[in-house]
């Protein structure tokens, strides 16, 4: 009785967090925005959750990038195949590591961020403090952070694919020496637009649009303490970081596999 | 921090995402724009150019001189026309009786154009430069005597020796008809 209690307690909180999140996203999303009021709250957390991850994100698609190109190398040289270094790195980037790895950055640089000031906000009170001035704390503080995110993210992951498909050029073309011809040519006509870069970037979409959510409402559900807060910030990066390779399977089977 | 600052990096961030789009659509994905320097065109028909692409490279002895620059069809003869874009050092130096195949880098590898070149004679690439000298150099008067009149390639001329790809389904269909003629 215990057991069946405990499963019906879990599967009842589950639920109603769930139903707690869509409604804050809801409460957050479905209203008419001002922008003259708006843009401003947005640009500035642009600032802060896009331009800020720029450098991790840049450097690390440059070194992806080149590792790519060095193991790509060694094994495609076996076979005289060392031309097809380009499509190799391009298509692993375009499809799977652009979005997941700027997906998996983003959630510790960006959704931990977010969890936290969030949390803190709830904790000193100034959540309750916004509501006593009746203004939604929804609206003024999640809607600018969720949007931020959901743009910042797929701009984050194009430019991380291509400063990596720069580095592996670096690499493989400049260094080990791969004809620069064969490398782009046999990239473009292997590369498809519709199918490699748009389907890359609804991905990214996807996983903007999962860690944001996962990181709002783990701040803005905490327990007001420094322990719920810490406890809000590991729990965002470790569920938005299963999240996303989850759903990466999800779309991958779904783009890919046709 | 000021509003000013915040907007002017912002804008550099959204800048840079557009940028990396841009990249990625046009050259990663679709024919971008190739590098500068002096080039100049030859052409070629092929029977069969197998699977040789656009900026497949052009050797000589191993050596990049050029790229292919596109191929089409020919509009009499049905054949592909491949257009080689080479380096403009080497206008000129080549005979007429050059000839260029299709061959493949590796056992997997991309096929690329390769030119076996026969040197023009001194007369001849004085005649293709434009400084036509009198004519009557001894090699025209070899070349007279063998009755054969070589000319050294210039833009726009057309390589008459070609070597086609070859294809593995071809040569194993001949194998196959070799064997079932014994």
């Amino acid at each position: 009785m215990d057991f069946l209690q405990k499963l019906g307690h879990k599967t009842l909180s589950r639920f109603a967090a769930l139903g707690r999140s869509t409604r804050m996203l809801i409460g957050a999303l479905v209203n008419i925005p001002n922008p003259k009021k708006g843009t401003p709250l947005l640009i500035r957390q642009l600032y802060m959750i896009g331009y800020q991850s720029l450098l991790i994100i840049m450097v690390s698609g440059l070194f992806i990038g080149m590792v790519l190109a060095l193991q790509g190398y060694t094994v495609l040289v076996g076979y005289g195949a060392e031309d097809s270094l380009g499509p190799l790195v391009a298509l692993s980037l375009l499809r799977e590591l652009g979005p997941v790895v700027t997906a998996l950055l983003f959630a510790g640089r960006a959704g931990s961020a977010l969890t936290a000031e969030i949390g803190l906000m709830k904790a000193t009170e100034q959540l309750s403090s916004l509501e006593m001035m009746a203004i939604d704390p929804l609206k003024r503080v999640i809607a600018p952070r969720f949007w931020a995110g959901f743009i910042s993210m797929p701009i984050l992951a194009l430019i991380f694919s291509a400063v990596a498909i720069l580095g592996a050029h670096l690499v493989g073309v400049d260094w080990l020496g791969v004809d620069s011809g064969s490398f782009w040519s046999i990239m473009q006509a292997q590369v498809s637009f519709e199918k490699d870069i748009l389907n890359g970037i609804i991905k990214s979409f996807v996983f903007a649009l999962v860690v944001t959510w996962i990181a709002l409402y783990k701040g803005y559900d905490c327990i007001p303490t420094s322990e719920g807060i810490s406890k809000a910030t590991t729990e965002t990066v470790v569920h938005s970081s299963l999240a996303v390779l989850g759903f990466d399977f999800l779309l991958t089977a779904v783009m890919f596999s046709g | 921090m000021n509003t000013r600052k915040i907007e002017i990096l912002v804008g550099l961030f959204v800048a840079l995402g557009v940028i990396a789009f841009a990249v990625l659509a046009l050259k990663v994905a679709n024919s971008g724009i190739s590098g500068s320097g002096e080039y100049y065109v030859l052409n070629a028909k092929f029977e069969n150019i197998g699977s040789l692409k656009a900026r497949a490279p052009i050797k000589v002895g191993g050596v990049v001189i050029g790229r292919v620059e596109g191929i089409s069809i020919h509009p009499q003869e049905f054949v592909p026309v491949v257009n080689m874009k080479i380096d403009a050092n080497y206008e000129c130096q080549f005979s007429d009786t050059t000839s260029v195949s299709i061959l493949t880098s590796g056992i997997l590898g991309e096929q690329y154009l390769g030119i076996s070149p026969v040197i023009a004679s001194e007369s001849a690439r004085q005649s293709c430069l434009g400084n036509d000298s009198a004519g009557n150099s001894e090699a025209d008067e070899l070349d007279d005597l063998f009755g054969v009149e070589s000319k050294a390639l210039k833009n726009g001329d057309m390589i008459a020796d070609t070597k086609s790809a070859l294809v593995l389904e071809e040569l194993i269909g001949q194998f196959l008809f070799n064997q079932g003629g014994e």
